[in-house]
């Protein structure tokens, strides 16, 4: 079942790097952090500084798998006006300027829930959204959002953890389209990291499940990790470390100081570089 | 209404009360509550655990707890009978520890040698802390600063009874905001943690679970009636936050279409200020901490900070089997202001000689309303699930008392 949805831009993108013999980086930051103008001057830059997918979190005031970084993004984006309507729109805007870059949608399922699953799946689809993150729908819940997706051509990526055994692994990736996001640790995001070898290992052990790309994150700051990372799996996952970027440049008001975006720019091409050498 | 069969069947596998509950929560998570779930089935049939549970109960507890008639306030009120189920006679002084010494029992059959909890009063923070101390487990307890700040008699047992209390300043720095904190440690702390939810709410099989463990309490009502009045209750009164001492106990009469079940709310300074915590009365359907229940919430589905005076019912969701009832309309649900609480929190202080926590002061509030208007032999069973000795800093304050 795994990889039927044909979400188009994340397997061109994906096999674009199979190609050419390297993986991908995949950035994380949250939609309107720390306010939309910011925030959309970052997005627009990412792929030239080198994210080969983009993941847009959709702020949620309760994001119960995420640390304190991520949860700090949020109610910065929410304080600053951002709603679900606007991140669509930010895809929408993206999408002007770029055709080739998957855009992933990550958060929550109560603010999909609220907005109607079927209606935020035909506008995530019509903005040009390719994929779906949403940590709180395993897949005992997948006729909620997962099925409905898959349906329009959307891809579902589910995350996969070290809790996650040889029995449980089947029905992880059941669903599951465009990659799979493996999670390196238990825990919440932007704290600790993983020995690469138990991530070698653990992304060994998916391979023999499934055909789908890995990507791994969880835990990696620096481009020394991402090039570790890189050299074991498909891509790596780099968030809370680009979230503490943002929440370093701004001043005591809360407000963007004017490098800010350029900082987040410079941590993203110097993770780019990371990655990209690493198997060469 | 839509008709059922039993009201007493759900969940069902999913761990739906119609569409509400289920398990909404990270694969992280995934395994470990069906680990749970399993370990329930198996104790729920074990004929020992049922026995080491009501050992427990009875010599620890010191259930069953009276079903007592209060005279005088039926006096005061002049119109229905008014029986008070004293579950605030309960060893920690609330209903909460029923819960605990079930799922600690649980977690020991499980071999988990560390607990954690999310309190808000503190009141299932001192009743895990107690039961953790009692078993020699290792308790770690997550509590809003907020909280923390307006409880802290409660901090102060749960440090005793050698439970470690995380302050948690994360959002709103109260209750959803310690239980998302308790899931975090959960998800990081996976091999040796037993996550011990103190209210009917949570990823499925935990409503259910702590409803069952809870239950007992409408058992020994139904008995208890029996035997002082030969009948069945009319109506069943209790507070709701999470919801858990309500559904103790609805639970056993949930097919006694004649008993009338009425929860109360906590509609903080009105439910037309919008500060409030009554999910029921004024939320809508939403998924927060592991399961589909009513939750307050804006028009993008981002949860609003509730407001009660009562720190145990200042949570903007609600047990889903409590929206199923109510969507079903087998149980109502009503608002009552935290003005309204104080108020019957004075008159159950001075008519019977008990001064009740914040939590069923609201329930009282309720049963001062409808008990004037109802006939002398109407039979009403409030569940007075916590004593006030908790709250007596906020009931000063609110008086403008200084203590």
């Amino acid at each position: 079942m795994s990889g039927t949805a044909g979400g188009g831009r994340i397997e061109r993108r994906f096999a674009e790097l199979r190609a050419a013999g390297r993986a991908g980086l995949v950035t994380y930051l949250c939609a309107g952090d720390p306010d939309a103008e910011t925030f959309w001057r970052i997005l627009a830059e990412l792929p030239a500084a080198g994210a080969d997918v983009i993941e847009i979190g959709m702020p949620f005031t309760d994001p119960m798998a995420d640390g304190p970084s991520i949860q700090a993004a949020a109610l910065r984006a929410l304080a600053a006006g951002m709603t679900l309507p606007k991140v669509l729109g930010l895809v929408r805007r993206f999408r002007e300027l770029d055709q080739a870059t998957p855009v992933v949608l990550m958060g929550y399922y109560n603010p999909i829930y609220r907005y109607g699953p079927e209606r935020f799946l035909d506008d995530a689809k019509a903005a040009g959204a390719d994929g779906l993150i949403v940590v709180d729908l395993p897949p005992e819940e997948d006729d909620e959002l997962c099925l409905p997706a898959l349906a329009r051509g959307l891809c579902f990526i589910r995350l996969a953890t070290p809790t996650t055994d040889e029995r449980r692994l089947p029905k992880v990736l059941t669903n599951t389209s465009g990659f799979l996001y493996y999670v390196s640790m238990t825990g919440i995001t932007g704290v600790g990291a993983a020995p690469v070898e138990q991530v070698r290992q653990a992304v060994h052990r998916i391979k023999a499940h499934t055909e789908l790309p890995v990507a791994v994150g969880f835990g990696i700051r620096t481009p020394e990790q991402a090039a570790a990372i890189a050299k074991v799996a498909d891509a790596a996952v780099v968030g809370s470390a680009l979230v503490d970027t943002v929440a370093k440049g701004l001043d005591a008001a809360g407000h963007a100081t004017a490098g800010l975006s350029q900082a987040v720019l410079g941590q993203v091409k110097a993770l780019a570089a990371g990655v990209q050498a690493a198997r060469s | 209404m839509t008709r059922v069969n039993s009201y007493r069947s759900g969940p069902d596998e999913r761990g739906r009360f119609g569409i509400y509950g289920g398990r909404f929560v990270a694969e992280t998570l995934m395994p470990l509550i069906l680990e749970l779930e399993a370990a329930y089935e198996a104790a729920k049939r074990d004929p020992a655990f049922k026995a080491e549970l009501d050992h427990w109960l009875a010599d620890y507890v010191g259930r069953p707890s009276p079903l007592y008639l209060a005279e005088r306030l039926t006096a005061k009120l002049g119109g229905a009978k008014i029986y008070f189920k004293r579950d605030e006679l309960n060893h920690t002084g609330a209903h909460k520890i029923n819960n605990c010494i079930g799922q600690i029992l649980l977690a020991r059959r499980m071999g988990k040698q560390r607990i954690i909890a999310e309190t808000g009063a503190g009141q299932h923070g001192v009743a895990t802390a107690t039961v953790a101390a009692r078993l020699g487990l290792d308790c770690v307890v997550y509590m809003g600063a907020r909280d923390i700040e307006r409880q802290k008699p409660n901090v102060f047992r749960m440090r005793l009874l050698g439970a470690e209390v995380r302050p948690v300043t994360s959002g709103s720095a109260t209750l959803k905001d310690a239980m998302n904190e308790a899931l975090r440690d959960w998800v990081t702390n996976v091999s040796d943690t037993f996550y011990l939810i103190g209210s009917v709410a949570g990823p499925h099989p935990y409503p259910a679970m702590v409803r069952d463990f809870q239950a007992v309490i409408g058992e020994e009502t139904k008995q208890q009636m029996q035997a002082k009045e030969g009948r069945l209750p009319d109506t069943l009164v209790a507070a709701v936050g999470g919801g858990s001492n309500a559904m103790g106990l609805f639970y056993p009469f949930l097919d006694d279409a004649e008993v009338k079940l009425i929860g109360v709310e906590a509609a903080g300074d009105g439910i037309a200020t919008g500060r409030h915590a009554a999910a029921i009365s004024a939320g809508q359907p939403g998924v927060l901490h592991g399961s589909r229940s009513y939750l307050l919430q804006d028009d993008d589905g981002q949860v609003i900070e509730p407001h009660s005076i009562s720190a145990g019912l200042d949570y903007p969701g609600v047990g889903p089997e409590h929206s199923w009832l109510a969507d079903m309309g087998r149980a109502s649900y009503v608002p009552v202001t935290d003005r309204e609480a104080l108020a019957a929190f004075e008159l159950c202080s001075r008519t019977e000689g008990i001064l009740p926590a914040l939590e069923p002061a609201h329930a009282l509030a309720h049963v001062a309303k409808i008990a004037p208007g109802l006939p002398k032999d109407h039979l009403i069973v409030m569940n007075l699930c916590g004593r006030g000795d908790k709250d007596i800093f906020t009931v000063a304050d609110a008086m403008g008392a200084k203590l």
